[in-house]
């Protein structure tokens, strides 16, 4: 008689090591899962409740500014390294992983109007309303040495920003015109002006570092060349523009923060339109910067909130306040795309995440996988109303609230006025404006 | 070579003399005269005659022989070679001259402008170079950041210490400590001392020393082994025995003592009084702990539990008694704060508590032999520690192990005693221990009322431990907030990518109400029509407003039941019912139609099939019928009636139709309004098809469907960020596809064109103003990427300025409202 006996390949079911996980055998054919398309939507909705409910995005405050905060610098070099200025003249060094200042320095008389770090890491500039250009060392001074600039630059007006070249020690000011320094020298290497008015802030290009950008008050914005020293064009807005920030990834695009509660992101090639307006804020918008990855941004706004617009949307994923903070002047992403820093008129600076539901430290395999997971799953199903209207809700202070749905109730009756107006008038009398031309007065060569 | 060159000239003049008229030949003649004499080598030049009066008299000897002559600028340049490189010049004068007079230059603003205009040119088609990289980005499936990946270098400990300086007074100190005694900062870690000692030793000690320090380890290790082993054992007898064992040691050593050393021995007794008080205040031995009470449940019914319930008992009572103390023998003073103690107690007030016995029934002149061994051990391990101490001054870490593990062999070697005691003490804590779990277990779980009722003094109220059980249970949870927040309008509600509220989320009950909260508006949305759609019909109105209820019609929803299905829609079925409106004066049209139709019925038709759509929208009943329970069953035979008639099960009849007044209109009433509040009403605006749509839906990408690779790469983040990295804005190095490729990439691209990227994307972002204005084909895949499109449905985008349409529903039926 023959006994036919079952036998398998060990190495099928057999581990490596005691380490490894069990091999499970699966059998994939779909007719023994089914309902593939509802479990999974049960899955995604579960995933997106969990991320509102794991939205916790205040990490701690930084505080010690005995005034409000007016403007931060990134260290080029250090993650946990931030530099605050605050309307007082003070300057301070911050650790964020100890969330301690650890070190402060009386810099200006008056405001610190702007602030930025050499591209080495070494030293770092401020300027003040004292009409001062300073260079100060990053690490503090050594024992029985005087708390001291390495160079002080007596100007004869007042600068309001500043800005490091990329990659050169070459820096920018700005206030009546822009100009343009060497590190060695006390008098600027060139003045840029066009038009008389005081400008706000400059920015040089990241990528193709000799482009500058600068936004004066009279309403434009004004790009320049360093090399040929000139400007190069000007573009008027219908309201100022209080900053604008280069997109770190994309050399030719730039998002402008506007007093009349936009965002405007340029191709700098093509001033004609903005390539997106990002609206949310619902009073002027002061500060932005640009996420390392150059997909997303971050605008502070007078109205006490900070938003995440991704560079493509013209609407923000994200909004951040909370009841004590008050009007933020500054606003910077970190250089690891992990947190962001907001500082504020009532002297603290704050610490968020950048993504709010995301857990911090370090994730195991599985942990990650799951969270890979669940993220395209909610991609996948972020167009099911239920699922939407649960990743979309956010609470919102009163204040905010109101003034939002106000200005909702504004537009639209601008929207029926304008429809109105076209139906009873001449076909082609009232020609369609887009709302990207809409802002933009004129472009002067 | 001088004198050559006025003969050359001499030549060029005689040749060019030919064509001149004869005036000038007769002056040139001279001058060839004058130039062959010059050439006979008298260098000095003859001064020029003077021959005729003449008012242009130059001091250099110029003359002008013809007066009236006007000098013409090609003279001049006549006599030198036509060859010579001064022709080119004449040419150029000679265009010169052809030319009007030179324009003013620019004014100052316009000059600048257009130095501007020619930099802003150059510049932007310099940063046009990124175009492609900067497009690949925008598509690319996953990016990584940092973009170049560089490895984190460690500076050595030599560089950065020997940049470091001392410089605070703390600082120096320290260093000047370090250097005394050379600590290496760097490898060897030894100190030259040390590395000195290391070379005193010779090899045998070393060898020797080696193989203690390895007994020693194996000892220690088997030691700790039994010890571990003995501290697990759980048997009473064991310990029943141990602790017997014990207390006859003791007895044997006090004895032992109290010949040798009396003196030490009255010490050791006041001690053990001692520990004895304290006993005494503690709550041992009383019946309290987990075992007496357990005992006590037992008590009823078992003798022996009884009997060690008893016992134990009389161990409390034993250790509670005052150890009356004869005055000359103890100390005097403690007696009378005793007595002080025991003087206003009542004798009589309670036999149980022997705290309120005033007098000892019984003298415990024996120290509690348990008591015993725990002092023991304490001068045993001070005679350890004054023996340790003596040696640690010179022995290193290793000869203190030896030394350490001599000792407890020797104790080991000398008795159990050592070891028992070591139990004693643990055995006691472990009480200690329980006694206060104890104490403490009446709050923490409510003791079930026989126990209490049993352990007559529990602490434990019964009421109280029902209120332990009771947590409290929140009510209900309040009903659902309605909102009154007004709806954005439907475009603006689809730009919008939050919503936002005046409450906060914060649980997943939140999210659940939330979640709730959509039917009820998805709903008023559908009954009432909104405002907005309104406004769009009267746009659309404008030209001519007839199918404005077609807009209504045309709203089609994605279902996830026809996901589900995956089965065609009845809508693409071929037989269209064409039911014709009446209007009036359309009697020849009517006629026309007639005559085209003649063949076939079309209102018999449309009849028809409004019935079966009747039919199949009917209720089933559900047939739970099984064949051959409680019953015969096989081919042929079938379920009796009793047994269809009770598992045929009829739906409750549905809602009448809608239509059934409404002879020539089918209305259909497969949508579910609960469903749809659940589905997908638009078409998203990636997809162009609702086909695409469904078939993005229908692919799953969870694990359970997928392989584990597969499902790896479905899951594949779009971006990663590595933690702690800085990411450096993008620069020419970090393109990928590095020298050829990057070069030629980044400037392939001569003047950029605007990408449809922008467009496409700018246009879904102000729907209201860009709607249509300007209709340019969408070129390409956007930045994201299309779900659909891995099933092979690449179609080319429509050329839609807004939002994209399904044109799946383009012809709906013309009376099938949806």
């Amino acid at each position: 008689m023959r006994v036919k006996v079952l036998s398998r390949n060990p190495d099928d079911y057999v581990r490596d090591t005691k380490l490894d996980l069990q091999r499970v055998p699966r059998n994939y054919d779909p007719a023994l899962h089914p309902f593939e398309v509802a479990r999974e939507y049960t899955r995604a909705l579960n995933a997106t409740k969990l991320e509102r409910v794991f939205a916790k995005p205040f990490l701690s405050s930084l505080d010690g500014h005995r005034d409000g905060v007016n403007c931060m610098a990134k260290h080029p070099k250090s993650l946990s390294t931030v530099l605050s200025g605050a309307c007082d003249g003070e300057v301070k060094i911050w650790n964020l992983t100890k969330r301690q200042c650890i070190r402060t320095i009386q810099a200006h008389e008056g405001f610190v109007r702007g602030m930025c770090a050499r591209f080495c890491g070494t030293s770092f500039f401020t300027v003040g309303d004292d009409k001062t250009v300073k260079q100060w060392k990053m690490e503090g001074p050594e024992y029985g040495e005087e708390e001291e600039p390495i160079h002080t630059i007596l100007g004869k007006t007042v600068y309001t920003g500043i800005d490091h070249h990329w990659k050169e020690p070459v820096f920018a000011t700005c206030g009546h015109q822009v100009d343009i320094w060497d590190e060695q020298r006390t008098s600027p290497k060139c003045s840029l002006t066009w038009g008389f008015d005081s400008i706000s802030s400059v920015k040089f290009n990241p990528i193709e570092t000799y482009l500058l950008g600068s936004c004066a008050s009279d309403r434009n914005i004004v790009l320049y060349d360093m090399r040929k020293s000139t400007p190069l064009k000007k573009v008027i807005l219908n309201m100022r523009t209080n900053t604008l920030c280069w997109n770190p990834m994309e050399a030719f695009v730039f998002t402008a923060a506007n007093e009349d509660y936009n965002l405007y992101t340029f191709d700098m090639r093509f001033l004609e339109s903005p390539v997106m307006v990002h609206m949310d804020h619902v009073s002027a918008v002061l500060d932005v910067d640009y996420s390392p990855t150059g997909k997303e941004f971050v605008s502070a706004s007078f109205d006490k909130s900070i938003r995440i617009f991704p560079v493509d949307k013209g609407h923000s994923r994200e909004v951040y306040h909370t009841k004590r903070m008050q009007h933020i002047i500054t606003v910077k992403w970190t250089s690891d795309n992990k947190y962001i820093l907001c500082g504020s008129d009532e002297m603290n600076i704050r610490l968020w995440k950048a993504n709010a539901s995301e857990k911090l430290g370090v994730l195991a395999p599985r942990e990650k996988a799951a969270m890979n997971y669940n993220q395209k799953l909610k991609e996948k199903f972020q167009f099911h109303p239920q699922i939407r209207r649960i990743a979309q809700h956010r609470h919102l202070p009163k204040s905010i609230y109101c003034q939002i749905k106000e200005q909702r109730i504004m537009r639209e009756a601008r929207r029926r006025k304008e429809l109105n107006r076209r139906k009873h008038s001449k076909p082609g009398s009232v020609p369609l404006v887009p709302e990207r031309k809409k802002h933009i007065v004129a472009v002067v060569k | 070579m001088a004198e050559q060159d006025p003969a050359a000239a001499a030549a060029a003049a005689a040749s060019g003399s030919d064509s001149e008229d004869g005036e000038d030949g007769e002056r040139r003649h001279r001058q060839l005269l004058e130039a062959i004499s010059a050439l006979s080598g008298r260098k000095r030049r003859k001064l020029a005659e003077r021959s005729e009066a003449s008012g242009q008299v130059s001091e250099f000897n110029v003359t002008c022989k013809g007066a009236g002559e006007k000098l013409v600028l090609s003279e001049l340049l006549q006599p030198i070679h036509p060859k010579s490189s001064l022709g080119s010049v004449r040419k150029e004068l000679a265009r010169v001259k052809r030319k009007a007079a030179v324009e003013l230059p620019l004014s100052k603003e316009e000059a600048k402008r257009v130095v501007r205009e020619a930099a802003y040119a150059t510049s932007s088609k310099e940063v046009g170079k990124w175009q492609q990289v900067v497009l690949q980005n925008r598509r690319a499936e996953q990016l990584v950041f940092p973009l170049r990946q560089d490895i984190a270098t460690v500076t050595p400990l030599e560089r950065v210490t020997s940049a470091w300086k001392a410089r605070t007074p703390l600082e120096q100190e320290i260093f000047g400590l370090l250097h005394k005694t050379q600590q290496p900062v760097t490898d060897p870690l030894l100190t030259p001392e040390e590395v000195a000692s290391l070379q005193a030793m010779s090899l045998e000690e070393a060898l020797r020393r080696r193989k203690e320090l390895q007994k020693a380890r194996a000892l220690q290790s088997y030691y700790e082994a039994k010890a571990r082993r003995t501290k697990q054992i759980k048997s009473k007898k064991y310990h029943r025995v141990l602790k017997k064992s014990r207390r006859r040691q003791a007895l044997k050593e006090f004895e032992q003592l109290h010949k040798s050393d009396p003196e030490a021995a009255l010490a050791r007794l006041e001690e053990l009084e001692q520990l004895r008080m304290q006993e005494r205040m503690s709550l041992k031995h009383q019946n309290k702990g987990k075992w007496a009470r357990s005992r006590a449940i037992m008590a009823k019914y078992d003798l022996e539990a009884r009997k060690a319930m008893q016992e134990q008992l009389a161990r409390n009572k034993e250790l509670m008694q005052k150890v009356r103390v004869d005055p000359p023998e103890e100390e005097p003073c403690e007696v009378p704060e005793e007595d002080t103690t025991a003087l206003p107690l009542p004798t009589a007030a309670s036999g149980a508590n022997p705290w309120m016995l005033g007098k000892p029934s019984a003298l415990a002149l024996e120290p509690e032999a348990q008591e015993g061994p725990k002092d023991d051990t304490v001068p045993g391990a001070v005679e350890n520690k004054d023996e340790m101490e003596e040696e640690e001054e010179e022995l290193s870490e290793e000869e203190a192990l030896l030394q350490d593990f001599k000792q407890k062999r020797r104790e080991r070697a000398g008795s159990p005693k050592g070891h028992s005691e070591e139990h004693g003490q643990k055995q006691q804590l472990v009480g200690a221990d329980e006694t206060e779990d104890s104490a403490e277990q009446p709050r923490d779980s409510p003791v079930p009322p026989a126990c209490a009722e049993e352990m007559g003094n529990s602490p434990v109220p019964p009421d109280c431990s029902e209120e332990m059980g009771n947590s409290p249970v929140p009510p209900g949870c309040a009903e659902e907030m309605v909102s009154s927040v007004l709806e954005p309008p439907p475009q603006a509600q689809e730009q919008l990518l939050l919503s936002e509220r005046l409450h906060r989320m914060q649980t997943m009950e939140d999210v659940e109400r939330l979640a709730k909260e959509e039917p009820v508006e998805e709903q008023e949305k559908l009954v009432a029509p909104r405002p907005r759609k309104q406004a769009q019909q009267q746009k659309e109105g404008r030209a001519g407003d007839k199918h404005t209820k077609k807009t209504t019609a045309k709203r089609k929803i994605i279902s996830l039941e026809a996901v589900l299905d995956g089965k065609p829609h009845e809508m693409d079925c071929s037989s269209l019912p064409v039911v014709l409106e009446e209007e009036e004066g359309g009697i020849e049209q009517r006629g026309m139609i007639t005559e085209a139709f003649a063949g076939d019925d079309v209102v018999a038709d449309f009849r028809r099939e409004k019935r079966k759509v009747e039919e199949a929208a009917k209720p089933q009943p559900v047939n739970l019928v099984l064949p051959g329970w409680g019953e015969w069953g096989g081919t042929g035979l079938k379920p009796s009636a009793r047994k269809i008639k009770r598992f045929l099960i009829k739906p409750p009849p549905a809602p009448p139709r809608k239509d059934r007044y409404l002879p020539h209109v089918i209305i259909s009433e497969k949508r579910n309004i609960h469903a749809a509040a659940h589905q997908v009403s638009e078409l998203p605006f990636p997809f162009e098809r609702h086909q695409q749509f469904e078939q993005s839906m229908r692919t799953p990408v969870g694990s359970t469907w997928n392989t584990q690779r597969a499902f790896q790469k479905l899951t594949a983040p779009r971006v990663i960020t590595r933690t702690g990295h800085i990411i450096q804005p993008i620069s020419a190095e970090d393109i990928p596809d590095t020298a050829p490729g990057s070069g030629a990439r980044l400037g392939a691209e001569d003047m950029p064109q605007r990408t449809a990227v922008h467009r496409g994307k700018g246009g879904k972002a102000q729907p209201r103003g860009g709607k249509g204005g300007k209709a340019v084909p969408r070129g390409g895949k956007e930045g994201k990427a299309v779900p659909g499109g891995k099933g092979g449905k690449a179609q080319p985008r429509g050329g839609k300025g807004g939002k994209a349409v399904p044109k799946g529903k383009a012809q709906p039926r013309p009376h099938r409202v949806q």
